[in-house]
């Protein structure tokens, strides 16, 4: 299968995270699996007028287009006429070279959540009235429109994630070659299932504070971060924790809590993104699948048996107090 | 006289357009244009400040790091908040590793791939450079794709990830290093160094640092295996391409000082001019003048306002527009950042030997970048071996209901500049000079080009070429990064 990747109104962060999948070489893998690059704006020979010809060529159907890739949100602005971001060299506004592009595809994959659902430049008062290919926020529709379906039968395909992770768009794109995802593999927001089933929270290293409710109070402390730090691990879907990034680490790894950047409208969450909100002293986005009354209940069990190990070290940047040490095996 | 239009001048991204003006085959002026407009400088007001560090970093997914450093000083400096040393030492680590893997990509992947293509065959290096260069296929990307994503480890660590990290805060670093991940820190740092001394250098990094003049450039270029020294086969192009007289600006040059530990920056804050050598900078001297940008004009007011006082207000047309992007002036005068600006302001012998005898090129650019792996490297494991477990990595502070706050780094790419106006605890203002921003200046009110533009003037171009030559390498010898121009 061949691929031609665009960006629009993103950062580009995709693509530097793709570069970092740990096969080594990604260009290799992916050929290895059968995807052959026929142009990325980051790494393709062709610049200007060479870039231009391979596009109108995939765009009139006289080069086949397997996968479009597109990272990046759309930008409908101003007004609709898409000026927020013209192709360079070509005079015509991106959501036009799109909409065309997509035509053709056989699968068109949304690479991140701007592309998917708007993500971080449509936040605030979206100046550039951005989107993503078929969803705006969490509202079907988008660029493409939520009838929308590829050559080959599926809606685009949502690999969101701000970044998305290397190996979601990796094993995306070679499952899609070898027709192994189908539109069951997709979730209820078009994102893979492989690794949208899973919550943020599974395999956090935080776990032990988090089942004793021991709390982080401030930035650098090594507690759970969802009671003030706004962590929203529990809710998001994603395998950060439980796949590593850039070697092993994760967000809440990294000292700072999980936003949700998998889902639709996380760049908006409506409370400034390291304070968690709360009512009557109990934070409102609670666990996925939780009803309130047990959260409570348990909130209180918990906190009413935490160790002091587990206390004292949740409100320090290092652990001031080990494990005892206990002998694990039957007594005799 | 013939005009072309350049673009998509894809690697890095693909979001800039060059419109030329040519004369008995050369560049007799430049228009750089950046069609991409996000708006993030009015997505920011009326955040909550600290949302600053979620949101800037998505800015750019190339120097996402740079955009947290200069937002977590711009929020320090409004909270009066003296951040940790340990805290700085990880913060430079994680600046310094994201600096560094872009100076490597752009070498690797940006800037080499122009010298293997079919165009150049039949120069005595071509068939040795298209077999280790060439875009996608060359042996050189199957080597450094592997080399950088091990090296970008060093951000799963310190930073839990990269693109995108909220670890570096106001106070210092949201994550504490202890004593073996000290050592884990240190084992990578010594692997990328293994391989730039195998494959880019062919030699230690210490002696490349110590190179100090033009002559000793080339004996030591001359000296290495080329098979083993990527950097010694770019000079032998480079050589052959008299590449150290092509692409000169208006050698005025502006660094903000880069890795500050206890206020000491480890390369030196200043401007440097050609006519007035080294000086201080005043950042009070800094301003954006949108005349050439689709952006609203500022009335009766002066057409250059300082980022305290600037607005980003998009306009569908405007007679005279032709990009996005503002045009950054220091005292009214058009400045270049970037390694090269940082190395002569730094007083580098090699950098200011070359610029001396030549002004700025494409040769000292690309020179400038690898002179980086060579001392920067060296500090990291300094900074590494500094940390002190144990010790708080995170001061913590309250922020102001009113106030102000700058934040002024260094990225890969240049001098990078947040400006923060809290108002009711609230984001009032929020305005960015990204190092491209300068770089890729349009013409400010007076006509006076921005650096790109200029460089690009006396350029040849053949009379058949669609993608001349000579106009991609002046332009990848800035290494552009459009989502951080406009922003």
């Amino acid at each position: 299968m061949n691929l031609v990747w665009l960006q629009s109104g993103g950062c580009g962060g995709c693509t530097m995270s793709l570069l970092c999948h740990d096969g080594g070489n990604v260009v290799t893998t992916l050929r290895d699996g059968g995807i052959e690059l026929l142009w990325h704006p980051s790494l393709s020979e062709e610049s200007g007028a060479e870039a231009i010809d391979l596009l109108r060529a995939c765009a009139s159907g006289e080069r086949p287009l397997d996968l479009l890739c597109v990272e990046g949100a759309l930008l409908r602005g101003p007004n609709g006429s898409g000026r927020f971001h013209m192709l360079a060299g070509t005079g015509r506004a991106m959501i036009d070279w799109v909409r065309e592009l997509a035509a053709r595809a056989t699968h068109t994959v949304a690479v991140g959540t701007c592309a998917a659902y708007g993500g971080v430049p449509s936040a605030g008062m979206n100046p550039a009235d951005a989107c993503g290919l078929q969803y705006d926020g969490d509202a079907p529709g988008g660029l493409l429109g939520a009838e929308y379906r590829a050559a080959a039968g599926l809606p685009v395909i949502n690999v969101a994630g701000c970044p998305t992770h290397p190996g979601w768009v990796v094993e995306t794109l070679l499952a899609l070659e070898m027709g192994a995802l189908a539109a069951d593999d997709l979730d209820a927001l078009g994102r893979p299932r492989f690794y949208a089933d899973h919550l943020v929270h599974h395999g956090c290293s935080r776990n032990e504070f988090y089942e004793f409710k021991a709390s982080a109070e401030k930035i650098s402390d090594l507690g759970c971060l969802m009671e003030h730090l706004g962590c929203k691990a529990t809710q998001a879907h994603a395998d950060c924790n439980i796949r590593g990034w850039n070697g092993g680490g994760a967000c809440a790894e990294g000292g700072y809590p999980c936003i949700n950047c998998t889902g639709p409208g996380f760049e908006e969450p409506g409370h400034p993104f390291l304070q968690t909100p709360k009512l009557a002293g109990i934070p409102i986005g609670l666990p996925a699948d939780m009803p309130k009354a047990w959260f409570v209940a348990l909130a209180a069990l918990s906190k009413s048996a935490t160790p002091g190990r587990v206390r004292s070290n949740a409100v320090s940047d290092h652990p001031v107090v080990a494990p005892a040490i206990r002998k694990t095996g039957l007594k005799s | 006289m013939k005009r072309i239009v350049v673009g998509p001048f894809n690697r890095v991204e693909g979001d800039l357009e060059v419109t030329l003006t040519l004369s008995d085959g050369r560049v007799a002026s430049a228009e750089v244009s950046s069609p991409l407009y996000r708006g993030f400088e009015q997505i920011l007001q009326g955040k909550h400040p600290l949302d600053a560090l979620a949101l800037v970093p998505r800015i750019c997914g190339i120097c996402s790091v740079s955009q947290s450093a200069a937002a977590a000083a711009a929020l320090r400096d409004a909270m009066g908040l003296v951040p940790t040393p340990n805290g700085e030492r990880v913060a430079n680590l994680v600046l310094a590793a994201e600096n560094l893997a872009d100076h490597f990509t752009h070498f690797y992947l940006f800037f080499m791939p122009d010298f293997a293509r079919e165009s150049y065959a039949g120069r005595p290096w071509f068939e040795a450079a298209r077999a280790r260069f060439r875009a996608v296929e060359g042996q050189a990307t199957a080597q450094a794709l592997p080399a950088r994503t091990a090296f970008l480890e060093l951000m799963g660590l310190l930073a839990g990830k990269w693109p995108h990290s909220l670890t570096l805060q106001p106070g210092g670093a949201a994550r504490a290093v202890s004593a073996n991940e000290k050592v884990r820190v240190l084992t990578m740092l010594r692997a990328f160094r293994r391989w730039l001394e195998g494959q880019f250098f062919g030699d230690r990094l210490e002696a490349v640092a110590a190179l100090d003049s033009e002559a000793a450039l080339w004996s030591w270029a001359d000296a290495r295996d080329r098979a083993r020294s990527d950097l010694a086969h770019f000079l032998a192009i480079a050589r052959d391409l008299d590449l150290q007289r092509l692409g000169r600006a208006e050698d005025r040059f502006l660094s903000h000082g880069a890795y500050v530990i206890e206020g000491q920056p480890f390369f030196a804050r200043g401007v440097w001019s050609a006519d007035g050598g080294r000086a201080a900078f005043d950042p009070d001297h800094v301003t954006e003048d949108g005349t050439h940008a689709w952006l609203a004009p500022t009335g009766d007011g002066p057409a250059a306002l300082h980022p305290f006082e600037g607005r980003t207000e998009p306009v569908e047309t405007k007679e005279g527009a032709y990009t996005w992007c503002k045009a950054p002036r220091l005292a009214g005068r058009t400045a270049e950042c970037g390694a090269l600006a940082r190395q002569l302001i730094d007083g580098h012998p090699l950098a200011t030997g070359l610029v001396a005898t030549h002004g700025a090129s494409v040769l000292a650019r690309v020179l400038a970048r690898a002179l980086e792996f060579a001392r920067v490297l060296p500090a990291m494991e300094a900074w590494t071996r500094a940390i002190v477990p144990g010790e708080p990595f995170c001061a913590q502070g309250a922020l102001p209901d009113e106030g102000q706050g700058v934040g002024l780094v260094e990225a890969a790419r240049g001098s990078l500049g947040h400006w923060l106006t809290i108002r009711r605890g609230r984001i009032a203002n929020y305005q960015i000079i990204a190092p491209t921003t300068w770089n890729f200046s349009p013409r400010d009110a007076a006509g006076a080009p921005g650096a790109l533009e200029r460089a690009l003037v006396g350029a040849p171009v053949g009379e058949h070429e669609r993608a001349p030559l000579a106009v991609q390498h002046i332009v990848r010898s800035f290494d552009p990064c459009m989502v951080c121009t406009v922003h």
